[in-house]
Formats: C-alpha cells, sequence, structure tokens
C-alpha cells in the first residue's frame, strides 16, 4: 500500500499525526503534512485508513498496490 | 433550540434525525434554511465546496441579528472566509498549531493548572470552579501563546471574562470585546516593533514578509485566536467536571490510569459539543443530501451536536463513556475551516482533567444538579456557575 497526500488541499490540522504519528507528521514551517513512510507495513493498514477518514481536507489517499 | 437536561440534547434532534434528517427551519434572518443532523450529512456538506461560509453573504444565515459595522469587525475572522483567501490566510498560521508545537506548551499548561489548583485548594470552600478554573485555565494559555505581556495578563483576563458572564449586560460585554480588540491592535504594532519569542510577533513579520500588511486584519485574527478558545474551552472544562462527578467510577478510572485521558477528553468533546451553533454555510449551488435539493441562496445549519449523538456512529449515543472510541466526533467540525486550535484545546483539556482528579479527589458539587444553571440561551452552551467543593 502507498500513502500520499496532496499538500495543496491539507489544512494543517494534524488528525494525520494523532492517527498514525509513525506515518505522519508536520512541516515545522508550513504545519502541512509530511509523509514520513510512504509504502508503510500492511500492519499500519486501519491506522492509516483512520487517518483518511480523519482528515478534515481529504488530503489523504491510501493508494493499494497493483496485483 | 435548548437541551432537555444538562447532558441531553434537545430531543428534537434525535426525532430529526430519524424523520426530517434534512429539516425546513427559519432562522433569524429570515429566508430558506436547512438543519442538519445526521452524522454522515454533516461531514458531506463539510467538505461540499458549494457551500460557503462567508457570513457577509446576503442570505447567509444568521443566528442573531446582524450587528452593524459587520464589514470593520469580521477582517481577519477566518470562519467566514472562503477559499481561495480563507486557503492563503489560514496557511499563514497553521504552522503555529501543529501537534508538536502545542504538545511543547504541556510544561507551561501544567505550570497555570497548578498555580489555580492551588489557589483554590488554599482558599474557602465551596468555590465557583468556573471562576476558579474553567475560565483562568483557557485565557492564562492563549495570553501565553500570543505573548501577551505578564502585566497586561489581569486586564486581559479581567475583559475576557466580562465578555462571557451574565453579571454584566449585552452592552458591557460588547465593550468588553472591544477593548480586548483595542489592545490586541496596539500589542500588535508593539510586537511589529520590537518581535518576541511568540505568535504575535511570527504572524506579523509572516504577514509582511507575504505582502499582506494589514492591520486589521492581523487585529481581528489575534482576536479570532484569544476568544475562539475562550469560552469553548471553558464550558468544556466545567460540564466534563459535572459529568465526570456524576460517573464517578469513570472519574476514579481517569485518575488512576492516565493512559485513559486522551480518549476521555475525545468522549467530553463528542458528549457535549458546546460550539453546536457555529457551523453556519449558505449554498452558492443546488446541493443534494439526503434526497433533498438544498437550492442557491438557501442556509444551512449544520450541527455538530446532533450528528455527535448519531446512533448509526456512535452506539448507545446519549450515555457517556471515556473508554468508547469517540475520535470520529465533529465537535470541532470538519472540513477546511475545522478548528484550528483543536490540538491545543485537547491538551488543555487532558492537563486540566488528570490534574483535578488528581490533586483532588474529594471533589464534589457543593449543590443539587438540579440547581445549577445552563447556558440555554446562548451561542455557546455552557454552566453559569459550578459551586464545587472538596
Amino acid at each position: 500500500m502507498r500513502v500520499e497526500v496532496d499538500r495543496d488541499l491539507c489544512v494543517g490540522a494534524g488528525q494525520c499525526v494523532l492517527a498514525a504519528p509513525d506515518i505522519f507528521d508536520q512541516g515545522v514551517e508550513d504545519g502541512l503534512s509530511v509523509v514520513l513512510q510512504n509504502e508503510p507495513a500492511p500492519g499500519r493498514r486501519p491506522a492509516v485508513r483512520d487517518a483518511t477518514q480523519r482528515c478534515p481536507a481529504q488530503a489523504i489517499e491510501l493508494i493499494d498496490d497493483e496485483g | 433550540m435548548p437541551r432537555r437536561c444538562p447532558f441531553d440534547l434537545n430531543a428534537q434532534y434525535a426525532q430529526l434525525q430519524e424523520e426530517r434528517p434534512v429539516a425546513p427551519v427559519t432562522v433569524a434572518s429570515g429566508g430558506p434554511a436547512w438543519l442538519i443532523t445526521r452524522h454522515d450529512h454533516v461531514r458531506q456538506l463539510f467538505i461540499d465546496p458549494n457551500l460557503s461560509a462567508n457570513g457577509a453573504h446576503p442570505t447567509f444565515p444568521a443566528l442573531a441579528p446582524r450587528r452593524k459595522s459587520f464589514d470593520e469587525q469580521s477582517k481577519g475572522f477566518l470562519p467566514w472566509m472562503d477559499p481561495p483567501e480563507h486557503t492563503m490566510y489560514r496557511r499563514m498560521v497553521i504552522n503555529e498549531f501543529t501537534v508538536r508545537r502545542m504538545r511543547a506548551m504541556r510544561p507551561r499548561i501544567q505550570e497555570i493548572v497548578d498555580v489555580y489548583l492551588d489557589r483554590m485548594l488554599a482558599g474557602p470552600r465551596p468555590i465557583d470552579l468556573v471562576q476558579a478554573l474553567s475560565l483562568p485555565v483557557p485565557s492564562m494559555t492563549i495570553c501565553h501563546l500570543l505573548g501577551v505581556p505578564v502585566q497586561d495578563l489581569d486586564h486581559i483576563q479581567r475583559h475576557a471574562e466580562i465578555m462571557v458572564s451574565r453579571t454584566h449586560g449585552a452592552e458591557e460585554r460588547a465593550e468588553a470585546l472591544r477593548e480586548l480588540r483595542v489592545y490586541l491592535g496596539n500589542l500588535l504594532t508593539e510586537k511589529g516593533a520590537h518581535p518576541g519569542d511568540d505568535l504575535l510577533s511570527r504572524l506579523v513579520a509572516r504577514h509582511r514578509g507575504a505582502g499582506v500588511d494589514d492591520h486589521a486584519h492581523l487585529t481581528g485574527l489575534a482576536l479570532l485566536i484569544l476568544v475562539g478558545g475562550y469560552e469553548s474551552t471553558a464550558s468544556t472544562i466545567s460540564l466534563g467536571v459535572i459529568a465526570l462527578l456524576e460517573h464517578p467510577e469513570q472519574a476514579a478510572a481517569l485518575r488512576d490510569d492516565p493512559v485513559l485521558a486522551s480518549g476521555a477528553v475525545e468522549e467530553l468533546l463528542r458528549y457535549f459539543s458546546v460550539a453546536d451553533n457555529v457551523t453556519s454555510r449558505v449554498a452558492l449551488a443546488d446541493v443534494e443530501v439526503g434526497g433533498v435539493k438544498i437550492r442557491a441562496g438557501e442556509g444551512v445549519l449544520l450541527s455538530n451536536a446532533a450528528a455527535n449523538r448519531d446512533g448509526r456512529v456512535f452506539e448507545n449515543p446519549e450515555e457517556f463513556d471515556i473508554r468508547r472510541d469517540s475520535r470520529s466526533h465533529v465537535a470541532f467540525g470538519y472540513g477546511i475551516h475545522q478548528c484550528l486550535g483543536q490540538n491545543l484545546a485537547r491538551l488543555e483539556l487532558e492537563v486540566v482533567f488528570t490534574s483535578l482528579f488528581r490533586r483532588v479527589p474529594g471533589l464534589r458539587l457543593a449543590v443539587p444538579l438540579e440547581e445549577l444553571s445552563f447556558k440555554n440561551d446562548a451561542i455557546m452552551y455552557g454552566v453559569h456557575e459550578l459551586p464545587v467543593t472538596w
């Protein structure tokens, strides 16, 4: 699975950080979401999905690998 | 709509959620508006780009008659801006409210809470917890964040308290708000000339750097930050204390196991949703929700509190349970306007509740619950006084 953030949509709410602090951080200068692990372990899927739903700007995408 | 009892929402909300989730209502400003009560619909509409937050729009649904000097008063007021203006201005301040930055304030917030608890414990009983703890903790925290000089803290606190107090008339409360605006305008000028290590100094520098040196805008933004996290946080503290005292097993569990603190805070936010009357929108184009067509120009009222009691999302929603997973609540709203200070609010609430029940284990109401007076007619829900003893 891949995780991507659209920084044009991000409003810096930090809910992704609360949901999965090992996968998301916030930039110090702009407060926008930073993906720490673009391809997290499958066991982190629920946390990533949680972040996706909690994001108020709908800026996070969980992309499943093909095949 | 007035709440049925301190802990329950108006019974009509539950009925509407079942029978008429997109319900036609009338508002003070006249014109058709729709009240939205389901969690899924509320979230859907919070992110719909066809709904505008612009309070200056001619058919924006106002819950109270619009005051004169509206446009001047609303400069810098992020909640009433739409993209692209909103996007630009919000981005200039969000790095001040990151999770990391807010957590770094924990020691300072703990100090503030400890000082007020010390005073309370050394003083007479019973005491009004609203005055002793609920109001001062958020105001002192925000003042610290903004960079208000120590010698001015008292001035700010006094005016902030008048602003939210029913013992002062409407004109006095409006005057207190004006005074805070004037004070912040002067402080911003000072910070521009002599910057310090604080939010206002950085805000001035950042806006200057972006070529948006609008003093009225900055003043409005500073006032929003000061006022936005004041009564809301204070009310949640007071109401949370009442809820925990009414559920002593949960209060004891929270005291004994601090790991429960963050979940307890989310449940308190969900359960009370004090900012229920602040999320209005106006449709710029036709929008369909729940099989109902909302037409361009019509108002939309998104009820956070009703959404947070939606049985489709929260099992037994009327029950207060600090151990449930409440994280999908919308007490802070949703969409691009979701509360800027939410992570600060969470931290303040965590520190206050864990400290209070740890240091005052014998805390109890000094009057029967039925004698408490709740803010049923105000914009923000809360309690007027909270006499406690220990």
